[in-house]
């Protein structure tokens, strides 16, 4: 029963992760550098909660989390491949946009400076009682599914090939008449719609927005996708192996074994590890943050 | 270079980065304080009486420019040399601890002569530390330090929090105990019209270091060889300049000025470290470098602007959300790292028109 407990708990924090990384892995495969997915998935809560307000209806607010995520990626794409504007200082300005923007409307619609109202959700209200009262929400199933669907497009579909050829040589792929631009376009705006599901999950599973509630959650999981190199599957084990190790700290808390802050950094470390090549070289894509001429 | 071209160029860097950002930060401003059904003339002038317009206020947009300033120098340092640091957040969190471990340490009643450089030399040591480690990854093993200081950021603050809230804090709080030597007296007591504000002496400091940083960059061999590094690699290692020495020494300077920024709050201040004190300066030093078009005196007038913002969202505070200064911040740097590269590119197009070859 533990053992079910563990795994039910380490879902519950992967699904955020999962969904973010798997835009973070589209964009990057693409060539887009995704800095942006806290602010990505900051926006898609703050909508997801917006909608679930203002219609009772946490459908549709999945709806509007996707809208924000769509606008957000927009602005995104726009600004690094129409005007190829450096990608890494588009990504820290979005995450910084994003943080204002809903802290701005929150005071807007809710005259409030730190969260919104309770909203229609999915699961239980309270996470103690039923442990299995979160495989009601619909969000979880999608979540375990958008790794697995995601290596099939990119590995098998014809529009993966592209993803991968305009990420890693766009020359070459423009001169077999890939429309490179079109093509990176359609990932970094997928990208900040599924990262925006992320934020959904976190704001419909605790029923209300809090100011910065994704608290970082955006570069776990882009840890998530650099430690898993790239690949949707193996960056999905991460988003779990990083989402285990922080139920195990949860659970070991009581116990005050290791210092939680240092569970926290395990991503981090991992990750630094991963790029430095010690063991085993994570290598982005080749095109990874230069724009196409 | 021709005179007339020189001064196109000259104009591209310096004006046009900061020109765009005000129009932008006006009109993006306008429209949010209409939404806000206020009247966008009367916010603005509000906001600049409230930063520029009293010596209150005015020294808290000093205070926030001096660590502005630390944090824009570390992320021009890094671009210079062709690297992007995204690591100042968590190295001006480490300078921060240093200078207040070093004020801790030291016994009280040293005077200020001694226990002043000690701390400021703390702050560089422990800013300088953390850009170390970015430096030898990249220099040895070629790892992204654009990954490398986003991750080393969380590792730095969850140690700083870690060490303060258990071995250092004073309790119920998050914040060591006071220093016991080391404090920078505060600009009001020397001018009293500053009475309140937190505009401390270091801004003396920061400035020499900028001054100085500008005359490595522009007047040294390895100032020279640093850019030529950012410009060309290839060809900078084809004249015999070690990129791999040059990448770690450019993060190392980096961190270090980061972390100097630590002790405007810690020295000048409050007297204590803090856990949080940073609140995003790191991260808004990208933007700072981008619109000081990573010139040490650009940044200077770059952290101004943005401290002026960040300072008058509190003077607005009552008639707009104070949430509109963090919202045009973000739409000035995109619109700046946007609009910069394609308004040259439209310069150049015309130029060619006009002279074809």
């Amino acid at each position: 029963m533990t053992a079910l407990l563990f795994l039910a708990q380490t879902v519950r924090i992967a699904i955020p992760y999962l969904f973010a990384a798997a835009g973070g892995a589209i964009a990057e495969r693409a060539g887009v550098i995704s800095l942006t997915l806290e602010g990505f998935m900051l926006g898609g809560a703050f909508g997801a909660v917006l909608g679930a307000h203002y219609t009772g209806s946490p459908w549709v607010g999945i709806i509007t989390g996707i809208a924000a995520g769509l606008l957000l990626g927009s602005i995104h794409a726009v600004s690094s491949i129409r005007f190829k504007a450096d990608q890494v200082v588009v990504g820290v300005a979005i995450n910084l946009f994003a943080v204002g923007i809903t802290r701005f409307f929150l005071q807007l619609a809710f005259e409030s400076s730190s969260n919104s109202p309770r909203v229609a959700g999915f699961g239980s209200e309270t996470s103690g009682g039923n442990a299995a009262a979160f495989l009601d929400n619909p969000l979880v199933w999608l979540g375990l599914a958008v790794m697995p669907v995601l290596a099939y497009v990119i590995n098998k579909t014809r529009f993966g090939l592209r993803v991968r050829a305009v990420g890693e040589h766009p020359q070459a792929a423009a001169s077999v008449g890939v429309p490179v631009n079109r093509v990176r376009y359609i990932a970094v705006i997928a990208s900040g719609a599924l990262a925006a599901l992320g934020g959904v999950y976190l704001a419909l599973d605790q029923h209300q927005f809090t100011d910065s509630m994704t608290a970082g959650r955006g570069f776990i999981a882009l840890a998530a996708v650099i430690f898993g190199r790239w690949d949707p599957v193996r960056a999905g084990i991460a988003c779990l192996l990083f989402a285990a190790a922080e139920t195990l700290q949860i659970q070991l808390q009581a116990a005050q074994i290791i210092p939680s802050q240092f569970v926290a950094m395990i991503p981090y470390v991992l990750t630094i590890v991963a790029v430095a090549g010690v063991v085993g070289r994570s290598t982005p894509p080749t095109a990874l943050g230069k724009t196409s001429e | 270079m021709t005179t007339n071209a020189r001064t196109r160029t000259l104009i591209e860097e310096s004006v046009l980065p900061p020109l765009v950002a005000l129009v932008v930060a006006l009109v993006a401003g306008d429209l949010l304080i209409m939404a806000y059904g206020q009247s966008p003339g009367v916010v603005w002038r509000t906001l600049l009486e409230g930063t520029w317009g009293n010596s209150y206020g005015f020294g808290q947009v000093l205070y926030k420019a001096t660590t502005l300033t630390c944090t824009g120098l570390a992320v021009a340092v890094g671009l210079r040399a062709g690297l992007f640091n995204i690591g100042a957040e968590g190295q001006l969190a480490a300078g921060g601890f240093g200078a207040g471990l070093a004020g801790l340490l030291l016994p009280g009643g040293t005077p200020a002569v001694i226990a002043i450089p000690v701390c400021v030399f703390a702050a560089v040591a422990a800013g300088g530390a953390v850009g170390s480690v970015p430096g030898i990854l990249r220099a040895r093993f070629g790892a992204h330090e654009v990954i490398v200081t986003i991750m080393l950021n969380f590792i730095v603050l969850a140690l700083l929090n870690y060490l303060v809230s258990a071995k250092l804090h004073v309790p119920e709080t998050l914040h060591t105990p006071e220093i016991h030597a080391g404090a920078v007296p505060r600009l009001s007591a020397a001018f009293a019209a500053f009475h309140g504000s937190a505009a401390n002496w270091t801004i003396v400091i920061v400035l020499l270091a900028a001054a100085l940083l500008w005359w490595f960059l522009f007047r040294t061999r390895a100032g020279y060889e640093l850019r030529a590094v950012g410009l060309q690699p290839a060809a900078a290692e084809y004249a015999g300049i070690r990129g791999g020495r040059v990448w770690f020494n450019a993060l190392v300077t980096s961190g270090a000025l980061a972390g100097l920024g630590g002790i405007n709050f810690v020295l000048g201040y409050k007297h204590y470290y803090e856990d949080g004190f940073t609140g995003g300066a790191g991260f808004l030093g990208i933007a700072v470098a981008l619109i000081g078009r990573n010139n040490p005196v650009g940044v200077v007038f770059a952290a101004l602007f943005f401290a002026t913002l960040s300072q008058g969202g509190l003077a607005i505070n009552a008639m707009v959300p104070k949430q509109i200064v963090e919202v045009l911040q973000g739409i000035v740097i995109i619109a700046v790292a946007a609009a910069v590269p394609e308004v040259r590119r439209l310069l150049r197009q015309s130029v060619s028109k006009r002279k074809p070859a």
